[in-house]
C-alpha cells in the first residue's frame, strides 16, 4: 500500500511544491490572522506568472540535458521590456509596434544564442551568459533615450482579473498545459526529453537534435521577452534591474517544481507550485516585517536545500 | 577528446608537453594585452608612467583576485556565478564588522572561506550542478550583505586604504601584485604535485581517484582557495572604495569568468592558466578604459566584455575546426 503511494508520488514530482506553497500560505494566514487570504493568493499568482513564463523556457532547456541552460533570460527580459514600452510611449496606438518589437527581440535573441551555441560551439552556459550581458548593456544604452510609460491597454491587460484570478496567469497556465501535452505527445517534446536522457542515443536514433535544441533556446528567449514586456507593463515601466532576480528564479522554479536537474524529465505543473511558493515565502517574510536581506537569504537557502534533498531522492530510486 | 591535455599528460607541467596549443594559450592574450596597452599609451601618453599606470590600473587588484577565485572553481570543471555577490558581502563586512570588531570580522571572513569549502563538498557529495548551487549561494551572499549593511556606507579599518594606497618602489602596486599573483599561481598549480592533482580533477577525475587521491578533499581545497581569493578581492575593493555597498561586486562575476577564458582557460578538462588569467583580468579592465578613451559610453562596457568572451571562444572553435 505504502509502495503504491510512493509510486503515485514519484510520478507526480510537482506535488511537493504545491504542498509547500499551501503550508507557507497557511503560516502567512496565521501571522495576519486570516485577513485577506484570497487576495494574498491572487497577488502571489500574479507575480508567480512572471516566474512561470520564464520558467517554461528554462525548463525546456534544463530538460534537454546536462549543459543546456539559458542564462540570457534577465538580459532579454530587460531589453525587450525597455524597447516594447519605449515604442508604446504611453499610447494605445503603439501597442502593436511594442508587441512586435518584443517578439522580434525575443526571436533575435534566440537566434543569437543558437548561433553562439551551435555555430561557434560555445558551451550554452557561457554563450547565453555572455549574450545576456550584451542584451543588458543594449538595454542600458537604450534606457537613456526613453522614460516612457506602458500603453494603458497593456497595463490593463497585465493586471486584469477574471473572477478574481489574474488573466495572464490563466493564459500562461493554459500555455503550460499545452507544453505539458507537447512534452508527452509531440515529436518536439519527446525529442527534448530523449536528448536530455542521452544525446548520443537521440542522435543515433535519427532525432533532429540540432533543430530541437535550437527551438528550445528560441522558445526560451521569446518567453523571456514576453515576460519582460508584461512585467514592465505591470510595474508601470521598465527598470534596468528588473531582470536581475530572474536568473536564479527561472532555474529555481524549474528545480523546485520537480524537474530533474540532470535532464530528460520535465514537470511543467511544478513550475506554478514553485513560483507560487517562492512568491508566498516573500509575502510571508514581508508580513513578518523582516528586511530584504532575510528575504534573499531564505530564498537562497530554500533553493540550495531543496536541490540537495531532491537530488538525493533521484539517486535512491 | 577524452585525452585532454592536463589530464593524462606527464605529471609535471602539461603545458610544456602539450603541442602548439599551449604557447597560443598564454601567448595570444599576452599579445592582445600588449596591443591594448600600445593603443592606450598612444592615446594617453601620460598613462605611461608610474602614477599614470597606478590610475589606469586602479581596480586591478579586486579583478585579478576575483579572476583567481573563478579559476580555482573552473579548474574542477565547475563555475561560480556567485563570486560577484560574495565580493560584495566581503566589502560590506570589511566596511563594518572588520573596522568595529576586528576579531569578529576576521572570524566572519574565515567562516566564509569555510562556507566556500562546504559548498564544494556539497556539490561533490550530492553531485549537484555548480551553476545552480552558486546561483543559490549568490542570494545567500546578497542577503547576508544586506543584513550586515542595509544601505551603502560604513568605513574600512584605516590600514586597508593605506595598504591599497602603498606606492612600492619601481613598480606600481597593481603591476607588482599582478606579477606576484601570476607567479604564485603558476607555482602552486603548475609546479607542485598537489597542484597537478587538483588540475587533474577537472581533467580526469577517475584517474585521480584511482591514484588514491580524494576528489572530495581536492574540490574542497579549490573552493576554499576560491573563497580565500574572493575575500582578498573584497578587501582590496573596500580599500579602494573606502565604503561598503551590498551590490558593488556584481560586475566581477562576468569579469572573472571572462578573465579565465580569455586567459586561455577552458570549461572542460581542468585547463586553466594562472598567468593567463591575470592577463585576462587586465584585458577585461583595460577594455573599459579603452572605451572611455575612445569616448564611447560606458553603457557598452558589458557588451564589450561579453563580446570579447564570445569572440575568443569563437576564434578557439574556428581554430579547432581548422586543426582537426
Amino acid at each position: 500500500m505504502s509502495g503504491s503511494i510512493r509510486a503515485w508520488l514519484d510520478a507526480r514530482p510537482w506535488i511537493w511544491s504545491f504542498a509547500a506553497a499551501v503550508v507557507v500560505w497557511l503560516v502567512t494566514a496565521l501571522v495576519v490572522q486570516g485577513r485577506g487570504m484570497l487576495a494574498t493568493l491572487a497577488v502571489a499568482l500574479q507575480f508567480a506568472t512572471f516566474y512561470a513564463i520564464v520558467g517554461i523556457g528554462q525548463m525546456l532547456a534544463i530538460a534537454a540535458g546536462p549543459g543546456n541552460i539559458d542564462l540570457s533570460i534577465p538580459g532579454v527580459m530587460t531589453f525587450a521590456g525597455y524597447v516594447a514600452i519605449g515604442l508604446m510611449n504611453g499610447t494605445n496606438a503603439g501597442v502593436v509596434a511594442g508587441i512586435a518589437a518584443c517578439a522580434a527581440i525575443g526571436v533575435a535573441a534566440g537566434v543569437f544564442n543558437v548561433g553562439l551555441i551551435q555555430g561557434l560551439r560555445i558551451p550554452p552556459m557561457i554563450g547565453t551568459l555572455a549574450a545576456g550581458f550584451v542584451f543588458q548593456s543594449m538595454a542600458t544604452a537604450y534606457s537613456h533615450t526613453t522614460n516612457a510609460a506602458p500603453a494603458p491597454l497593456l497595463v490593463a491587460f497585465s493586471a486584469a482579473r477574471l473572477l478574481g484570478v489574474p488573466l495572464i496567469a490563466l493564459i500562461f497556465i493554459v500555455l503550460t498545459a499545452l507544453v505539458a501535452v507537447a512534452l508527452g505527445r509531440s515529436v518536439f517534446g519527446r525529442s527534448v526529453l530523449a536528448i536530455g536522457q542521452n544525446v548520443q542515443a537521440a542522435r543515433l536514433a535519427g532525432l533532429a537534435v540540432r533543430r530541437t535544441l535550437a527551438l528550445v533556446y528560441l522558445a526560451s528567449a521569446v518567453l523571456a521577452a514576453v515576460a519582460g514586456m508584461l512585467l514592465a507593463a505591470y510595474s508601470g515601466g521598465a527598470a534596468l534591474d528588473m531582470g536581475s532576480d530572474y536568473l536564479l528564479m527561472s532555474i529555481a522554479v524549474v528545480v523546485l517544481g520537480g524537474t530533474a536537474i540532470s535532464g530528460g524529465q520535465a514537470s511543467p505543473a511544478g513550475l506554478w507550485g514553485a513560483a507560487i511558493l517562492l512568491d508566498l515565502v516573500v509575502t510571508m517574510l514581508n508580513v513578518m516585517h523582516v528586511g530584504a536581506g532575510v528575504r534573499y537569504l531564505v530564498t537562497g537557502i530554500i533553493i540550495i536545500g531543496v536541490l540537495t534533498l531532491a537530488k538525493g531522492r533521484d539517486q535512491t530510486t | 577528446m577524452p585525452a585532454a591535455p592536463g589530464a593524462g599528460a606527464a605529471p609535471r607541467g602539461p603545458y610544456r608537453v602539450a603541442s602548439h596549443g599551449s604557447a597560443l594559450r598564454v601567448g595570444l592574450p599576452a599579445a592582445a594585452l600588449i596591443v591594448m596597452l600600445g593603443l592606450i599609451f598612444t592615446m594617453q601618453p601620460r598613462a605611461m608612467s608610474y602614477f599614470g599606470l597606478t590610475v589606469l590600473l586602479g581596480f586591478t587588484l579586486p579583478a585579478i583576485f576575483a579572476a583567481m577565485a573563478q579559476m580555482a572553481v573552473i579548474a574542477v570543471g565547475d563555475i561560480d556565478l556567485g563570486i560577484g555577490p560574495f565580493i560584495s558581502l566581503i566589502n560590506c563586512i570589511a566596511a563594518t564588522l572588520l573596522a568595529q570588531h576586528p576579531v569578529l570580522g576576521w572570524l566572519a571572513l574565515a567562516a566564509l572561506v569555510a562556507l566556500y569549502a562546504a559548498m564544494g563538498a556539497l556539490i561533490h557529495l550530492r553531485r549537484l550542478p555548480s551553476i545552480v548551487v552558486t546561483l543559490g549561494a549568490s542570494f545567500v551572499w546578497l542577503g547576508l550583505a544586506l543584513l550586515v549593511l542595509p544601505s551603502p556606507g560604513g568605513a574600512p579599518p584605516a590600514w586597508l586604504p593605506a595598504l591599497l594606497g602603498w606606492h612600492p618602489p619601481l613598480l606600481p602596486l597593481p603591476v607588482l601584485a599582478s606579477l606576484l599573483l601570476a607567479a604564485l599561481g603558476e607555482f602552486l598549480l603548475m609546479h607542485t604535485s598537489y597542484g597537478v592533482v587538483l588540475r587533474g580533477i577537472g581533467g580526469n577525475p577517475r584517474a585521480i581517484e584511482r591514484a588514491g587521491w580524494s576528489l572530495l578533499a581536492g574540490r574542497m581545497s579549490l573552493y576554499a582557495l576560491a573563497g580565500l581569493s574572493g575575500v582578498i578581492a573584497g578587501l582590496a575593493l573596500t580599500g579602494l572604495n573606502t565604503a561598503g555597498d551590498a551590490t558593488v561586486g556584481a560586475q566581477y562575476t562576468l569579469i572573472s569568468i571572462a578573465a579565465v577564458i580569455v586567459g586561455g582557460g577552458e570549461f572542460v578538462g581542468g585547463i586553466v592558466t594562472p598567468a593567463g588569467t591575470v592577463i585576462g583580468a587586465w584585458i577585461m579592465l583595460l577594455a573599459g578604459s579603452l572605451l572611455s578613451f575612445l569616448n564611447i559610453s560606458t553603457d557598452w562596457q558589458l557588451s564589450v566584455q561579453g563580446g570579447i568572451l564570445i569572440v575568443v571562444l569563437g576564434l578557439r572553435a574556428l581554430n579547432r575546426w581548422s586543426g582537426a
